[in-house]
């Protein structure tokens, strides 16, 4: 396995801000939603900020968590899928092969961070939305899952380019569209196969947890926290 | 148990009176059917319309991605156990009593697992690519994922479907020899095509006996499995609750008791609409009441068992999914369910002095309600409470779910009246056969 990608997100540093929502969604036009189907539990966001509450009003602070799919070793969502729809591919990602995907939603059931989202119509834009679409990433049907791919396709890119110029992939040249809009720069991307890389010295720190870890998933996400 | 003396009703009397079912067609069986067809056809254009806007037009959504079409199919497998526990059982223990009893049962499981085995495809958001589940050879070389729970499913209920299919016809193979006989027209030729040659010589009786214990024994494994696998579905995965290593047998308990009660249902029915009170005695209310007593009994262990030890363990992920069922927004449909599995069934029917037919019809009516509800509170409040408290959810039905969940409940009813009309629903060979007790 030449490449092993992971992510650091720093939660000393978010702020909450949803810019890497607002980022995801325009990279990999994902469909809107209106407030009553978002009411409805309907809206896709393949990041999310969940928050936390700590203390009474109104002293009351506020922690933010970026959620995102946790891209896990041992995904709970892969074996429960009949069709093989969704699998571990040779860089340790948690892809989702749409074309594959019947809609059983037994791998949605069975994600424990609830980061996988069904696509109950056919995806709409408003007008004119629809002509920003990112070329690179294709607009599923509907009636399948779909969940984040870490910008799978600017992971190839990385990659080509790398090749084009003759030099392996550096730290640091692939960025997925959260990681590049954080303003905060929380969000860490990278190899974990290459020790050096800043994800894997931050994943090696003390400050690292992982998310729900006692389920054995072992999540490729490290969320990076100041010891309590 | 009682034993019925076999044969207490001449033969050419009961031929008399279990095929006049079979002829003609009254008005109130007409307008049965019709409206029963009326309702199977609006369930057919929900599904349809669904198929057509998206899967987005019933109530599921994230988290509770699975709902009425999971716990109707996990339900409707339930029944499909009357034919199963009555009729297997029944005739390997040689119980003289359950011969007016086997072939209405068996028809139930054939009927359930028809509509059962459709929920699942209901439930796909791309039902048009339902057979990508099936083991076929395709130059893509694809194959579906084995280790998938919803894999042994499908080839659980399908082995079971094909069995019980079998296991329904072969007692019917003298029946159907005997009317084509005595039948003409279409009737006789559709009996005659569908008896075999059968002509009752000894080979053939022999055959027959030795073919209906082996399907017996068959059909109970079967039976035990795909109820356990379709709680696999479950027990499985990670989510909290279903995790849990008794839901095979407690899934295999629960079907059987809603299966009898289903039974007990069809039977009254039948036994009034059908006029066949000298068969469908008060005995045979008797002794299948007292099962459904036993099955509440055994329920209700399994259902302290399973929430006394989450309880206990107070393990703060499952807490809160035993919290939303036993005192939160799901109690009411809690507690209900404790009063129609088990109080009801318990006082009704444990009671000496207050068994009868009547109240074996309510306790099955309650215990129906109380099983489906059962079902629904395994599936949504575990799945509307997912780990991380941001993803909580709830879920409620639209027309659509509501639509196609009635239309399976008239489907049942409409099969059921189109069979009794083809088939007499006792085994009336069986009804006057001496020889296994």
């Amino acid at each position: 396995m030449e490449h092993r990608w992971g992510m650091a997100i720093d939660l000393d540093r978010c702020t909450g801000c949803e810019a890497c929502v607002a980022a995801c969604h325009a990279e990999n036009n994902l469909p809107l939603s209106d407030p009553e189907s978002a009411a409805k539990g309907r809206a896709v966001h393949w990041i999310r900020v969940d928050r936390y509450y700590e203390g009474e009003f109104p002293d009351i602070r506020v922690r933010y968590m970026p959620v995102l799919c946790q891209h896990c070793d041992n995904a709970p969502c892969e074996p429960v899928c009949p069709v093989y729809a969704t699998y571990q591919n040779h860089e340790g990602l948690n892809v989702q092969v749409h074309n594959r995907c019947v809609g059983t939603r037994y791998c949605g059931n069975n994600c424990p961070y609830s980061v996988r989202f069904f696509n109950w119509f056919e995806p709409r834009w408003p007008a004119p939305l629809e002509l920003q679409h990112n070329p690179d990433v294709a607009v599923r049907p509907g009636g399948v899952m779909e969940k984040c791919t870490f910008c799978i396709h600017r992971i190839q890119r990385g990659k080509r380019d790398a090749r084009d110029e003759n030099r392996p992939v550096a730290d640091g040249d692939v960025q997925p569209a959260c990681a590049q809009a954080c303003p905060a720069e929380a969000i860490t991307f990278g190899d974990l196969n290459d020790p050096d890389s800043k994800v894997s010295r931050l994943a090696a720190s003390g400050r690292a947890t992982r998310l729900l870890e006692d389920l054995g998933t072992k999540p490729k996400v490290f969320y990076l926290q100041r010891g309590r | 148990m009682t034993t019925v003396p076999a044969a207490a009703i001449p033969r050419l009397q009961s031929r008399e009176d279990l095929w006049r079912p079979l002829r003609g067609a009254s008005r109130p069986y007409i307008v049965a059917v019709a409206l029963a067809a009326l309702a199977v056809a609006w369930g057919l254009i929900a599904w349809g319309y669904q198929i057509h806007q998206g899967i987005g037009v019933a109530g599921i959504r994230r988290p509770v991605m699975w709902g009425f079409y999971i716990v109707n199919f996990v339900f409707w497998i339930g029944i499909s156990h009357a034919g199963t526990l009555i009729s297997a059982i029944l005739r390997l223990t040689h119980a003289g009593w359950r011969r007016p009893v086997t072939r209405v049962a068996e028809a139930i499981t054939v009927f359930a697992l028809m509509i059962g085995g459709l929920f699942p495809l209901i439930h796909l958001g791309r039902v048009w690519l339902f057979y990508w589940l099936v083991p076929y050879p395709n130059e893509r070389g694809l194959w579906p994922n084995f280790r998938s729970p919803l894999v042994w499913d499908l080839t659980a209920i399908f082995t079971y479907l094909t069995g019980s299919v079998i296991y329904l016809y072969l007692p019917l193979i003298p029946d159907l020899a005997e009317l084509s006989r005595k039948t003409g027209g279409w009737r006789a030729r559709l009996y005659g095509l569908l008896c075999l040659g059968w002509t009752g010589s000894d080979r053939q009786w022999r055959a027959l006996e030795r073919a209906m214990k082996l399907m017996a024994g068959i059909i109970l494994a079967v039976a035990v499995s795909v109820h356990t696998v379709v709680a696999w579905d479950f027990a499985m995965s990670l989510a909290p609750t279903w995790h849990s290593t008794i839901f095979g047998p407690y899934f295999v308990v629960g079907a059987i008791f809603s299966g009898i009660a289903a039974l007990l249902l069809v039977m009254a029915i039948a036994r009034k609409a059908l006029r066949l009170e000298s068969y469908l005695q008060p005995m045979h209310f008797e002794n299948l009441s007292r099962l459904l007593v036993l099955m509440s009994l055994l329920w209700f262990y399994f259902t302290v068992a399973e929430n006394l030890t989450v309880w206990y363990g107070n393990e703060p992920q499952e807490m809160s999914v035993f919290g939303a069922r036993v005192r939160g927004p799901y109690a009411p449909y809690f507690w209900v369910m404790v009063l129609c599995n088990f109080v009801v069934p318990f006082v009704l029917l444990g009671v000496r002095r207050l068994r009868s037919i009547r109240t074996a019809t309510i306790s099955a009516v309650a215990v129906l309600v109380g099983m489906w509800l059962e079902r629904y509170l395994i599936i949504v409040p575990t799945l509307a409470t997912p780990r991380l408290a941001a993803a909580w959810g709830s879920y409620s039905p639209t027309w659509v779910e509501i639509s196609i969940t009635s239309a399976t409940f008239a489907a049942m009813t409409l099969l059921y009246l189109i069979f009794a009309k083809l088939f007499p629903i006792i085994a009336i060979w069986e009804y006057h056969h001496v020889s296994d007790g």
